[in-house]
């Protein structure tokens, strides 16, 4: 018998109040690669962590952080987007 | 519109200014909801986008009754106006057990209008339980600049609103609120109605003003949202200075200074002399 050497993604993307990477968590979102669950829009009012370290601190590794990009001349005062976003990682394997 | 108006307080539209929506809990009768869900399943007309309210819901007609319900007449005419016209209308079915749920989203397209906004009616003829997977609205959303299905990403945000709400229930909703209709994880079809009105005339001072200089009206424009970003949050606030400095005609409006400080120019304003 072979053993499984397949690793698969889990994906949690934070939303932080600031560019600060132990400020607040503000927004949430789950991708889960193994299939074993389907996070969804609107399914959670409580964020998995209180701010992107502690998410560091339960194993998740961060693989890419918003840049910090200044408003374009003349748009300076309008919102878009959440600025501060932070995308993390666990590699599970199995499968 | 309306026989008996029933006009929004200024606290009230300074609220829908903050927010983004109002909420009309229950106030359409069982009778009107029960057949609702008949009216519904038989299907209604389609309308010619821009068609006015009148041609739109003849007189007797379902839609028409509900829009003239007083406490809705109302509250459309101080939002968007005496005879507004009917972009469109749809009812929205979420089916039982329903794999997935829509993306946040923003309606129709980026809109840049700051002295104009349209409004959009929901209607709910049941009861809406948490397992039924009701409407997810982001309250403050509406000023973000974002085409529609673009803020797919965001799953939750920090006081994100999880519409439940008894039967009979209407929002009504400012053009640019992000929101999606829920995973329903019930064994009951969800319905929702949904009506959008654009103005036919300039939306200042359409609502009873009586309480315009109140504290309540401040209070309701001063509010901060727990997803909003510390720093964005500010542009939040000034944005919406704006929006209600083109709602009351009042161009000196402000809160904590924000929009005065900034525009303040000492020598533009001295070679303009």
């Amino acid at each position: 018998m072979t053993m499984s050497t397949t690793v698969r993604q889990q994906v949690l993307v934070l939303y932080l109040d600031t560019s600060a990477l132990d400020s607040r968590v503000i927004g949430w979102a789950r991708y889960d690669g193994t299939g074993t669950t389907r996070p969804t829009t609107g399914d959670s009012d409580e964020p998995p962590y209180e701010t992107g370290v502690a998410a560091l601190e339960d194993g998740w590794r961060l693989f890419q952080a918003a840049q910090l990009v200044p408003p374009y001349p003349g748009t300076e005062h309008e919102t878009s987007f959440l600025k501060h976003e932070f995308f993390f990682e666990k590699l599970v394997s199995g499968g | 519109m309306s026989t008996t108006r029933q006009l929004l307080s200024s606290a009230q539209v300074a609220r829908f200014t903050a927010h983004g929506f109002l909420r009309l809990d229950g106030i359409v009768p069982p009778e009107m909801n029960e057949e609702a869900l008949a009216v519904f399943a038989a299907g209604l007309p389609s309308v010619p986008y821009g068609t006015p309210v009148p041609k739109a819901f003849p007189e007797g007609s379902f839609t028409r009754r509900l829009v003239e319900l007083p406490a809705v007449a109302g509250a459309l005419e101080s939002l968007v106006g005496p005879d507004p016209t009917v972009d469109h209308h749809h009812v929205h079915t979420r089916e039982p057990r329903e794999g997935s749920a829509q993306p946040l989203h923003g309606d129709a397209v980026i809109d840049l209008r700051t002295d104009a906004f349209d409004v959009q009616l929901m209607y709910y003829p049941q009861e809406v339980t948490a397992e039924m997977g009701g409407t997810l609205i982001v309250p403050g959303s509406h000023l973000r600049r974002t085409n529609e299905s673009d803020t797919g990403r965001y799953q939750n945000l920090r006081g994100q609103t999880r519409l439940t709400c008894p039967a009979g229930t209407v929002a009504l909703l400012h053009h640019g609120i992000w929101h999606g209709g829920r995973r329903n994880d019930s064994d009951i079809v969800r319905h929702m109605y949904k009506i959008r009105f654009n103005p036919t005339v300039p939306q200042v001072r359409l609502w009873d003003t009586a309480d315009l200089d109140a504290p309540a009206v401040r209070e309701e424009l001063g509010r901060g949202f727990p997803w909003y970003e510390q720093a964005t949050g500010r542009l939040e606030i000034l944005n919406r200075i704006r929006l209600w400095r083109a709602l009351t005609g009042d161009p000196t409006f402000d809160i904590e200074y924000w929009a005065t400080r900034i525009a303040n120019r000492p020598a533009a304003q001295r070679s303009q002399a």
